[in-house]
């Protein structure tokens, strides 16, 4: 066994510290030792993105980097996502227009959406589909994730969004 | 899943690199981006005892222009050659072929030199950089060597690269404004490997073609440079007769390897289509030069 090392990175914003062989995969640490299990395993051929988390300002399939590439790192997961209590846009964007199911792909979808939205802010469909490529889905069939991240997209750019989940509006009730 | 063991090592100077490929010969392998590596590991199809990360290396980075050349530094990601402005307006091929690549997750993490170090038939950047005559700069021990694509791929996951060398950067001569260019690939889905795809560059003189270059992706051992077809065009008015002639001669050059894909009479008529397609392509550009 080749020698452990210790690495460390943000992750959410907080100083961790692990020791880890350099075979361990980020995805692991993740899930493992830092018990953030929001990102999944769904395959071991890189395809379905469910383990998909922000890296240093990009999408990263966590299954595909080594904690050790990981050192001085600023990692974000979807634990990460909501700020004191409130959803991110694309959580409740998620929940309003039905882009989930299972919920096992949508730690995945959310962090590269929310990756996305940052390199374009104003998406057309297309370029949606495009761009969330890299993340696989069962359930849904993709028709309401699209929607989920233009509703996202739409408050975050400011603009009008309807919302009708009960959660949602008990939230924005409250917030008035 | 779970790769086996090894050591990692992070050089944080290029010379310190090559430095420590040369000290664990055979036993490293050099860690780029890790989206063809880590996945061979990770099925212990690779079982290396070193790895080299060049991630740090910044000196790896960058796409810039010089006296008519483009350097692109070999750890430069497919994302950053798609967003590249300097790209998209001196060398659109490239874009075009990188946005065909894969999806944006890997796109963030796979870099031009590890997808051309490779040497898998399947991958798209051979066909393109051959399309562009594009040369790559080797460091070793020794120093440093630039060859050419065309004949940098020698076989399935073999390349003209010698042990204890690493690609640093891709050199690219600027296309004129004139060229037509196109990559036209067939696959199943998004992220796939090419079924069959072709590269093409082409310039036009007084209605002929003056200059072609066509270059096939996964229809043999390694990218297959058809020249039979190219000499059929070279000199010619672009017309049915000749593209028909283009397509069959390319066909001629496959040696498909029949798998889930498709079998080899499959890929062989697929990449005589593609041929077809991206030579229109091509055409219709270098007719119609875009205007940046």
């Amino acid at each position: 066994m080749a020698k452990k090392t210790m690495v460390s990175f943000s992750l959410n914003g907080s100083e961790v510290d692990v020791v880890v062989e350099p075979r361990e995969l980020l995805i692991h640490t993740l899930r493992e030792k830092c018990q953030h299990t929001g990102p999944h395993i769904g395959c071991e051929t890189s395809h379905c993105g469910a383990c998909t988390v922000d890296f240093n300002g990009m999408s990263v399939k966590s299954c595909t980097l080594l904690t050790v590439q990981a050192e001085g790192a600023a990692v974000r997961t979807v634990e990460g996502l909501a700020e004191g209590g409130t959803l991110h846009a694309l959580q409740e964007g998620f929940m309003q227009e039905h882009g989930l199911q299972c919920g096992f792909c949508t730690p995945g979808m959310l962090m590269r959406a929310y990756r996305l939205l940052q390199e374009n802010p104003d998406p057309t469909e297309a370029e949606i589909r495009y761009w969330m490529a890299g993340n696989l889905c069962r359930c849904t069939g993709y028709q309401n994730i699209v929607k989920a991240v233009q509703y996202a997209a739409r408050k975050l750019r400011g603009e009008a969004v309807e919302t009708s989940h009960p959660l949602i509006e008990a939230d924005a009730a409250h917030a008035h | 899943m779970i790769p086996r063991p090894f050591e990692y090592h992070a050089p944080q100077t290029l010379p310190e690199a090559v430095a420590l490929l040369g000290e664990y010969g055979e036993t490293a392998k050099v860690l780029a981006g890790g989206h063809s590596l880590l996945p061979m590991m990770k099925l212990r199809f690779a079982q290396p005892d070193h790895l080299i990360d060049l991630g740090k290396l910044a000196e790896l980075k960058g796409i810039r222009e010089e006296s008519g050349t483009l350097w692109i530094g070999a750890m430069t990601t497919e994302n950053e050659l798609i967003w590249s402005t300097l790209l998209q307006t001196r060398c659109p091929l490239l874009v075009e072929g990188a946005r065909q690549i894969a999806d944006p997750q890997v796109r963030y993490r796979g870099t031009l030199g590890g997808d051309l170090s490779h040497g898998d038939p399947g991958n798209d950047h051979p066909a393109l950089m051959i399309a562009l005559d594009a040369a790559f700069v080797l460091l070793g021990a020794a120093g440093e060597r630039t060859v050419p694509a065309d004949g940098f791929f020698v076989g399935t996951y073999e390349t003209l690269l010698a042990p204890g060398e690493i690609m640093t950067a891709i050199r690219i001569p600027v296309p004129s404004l004139a060229t037509g260019y196109c990559y036209a690939k067939l696959k199943r889905k998004t992220g796939d490997f090419a079924t069959a795809a072709a590269a093409v560059t082409m310039r036009l003189a007084g209605g002929n073609v003056e200059h072609v270059r066509i270059a096939l992706t996964n229809v043999g051992d390694t990218v297959i440079r058809a020249m039979d077809a190219e000499q059929a065009l070279a000199g010619k008015p672009f017309d049915t007769g000749a593209l028909d002639e283009a397509a069959r001669l390319a066909m001629a050059a496959c040696n498909p390897a029949p798998d889930l894909r498709g079998d080899a009479d499959y890929k062989r008529a697929m990449a005589g289509e593609m041929t077809r397609r991206a030579l229109n392509t091509a055409y219709e550009r270098a007719n119609n030069p875009a205007r940046p």
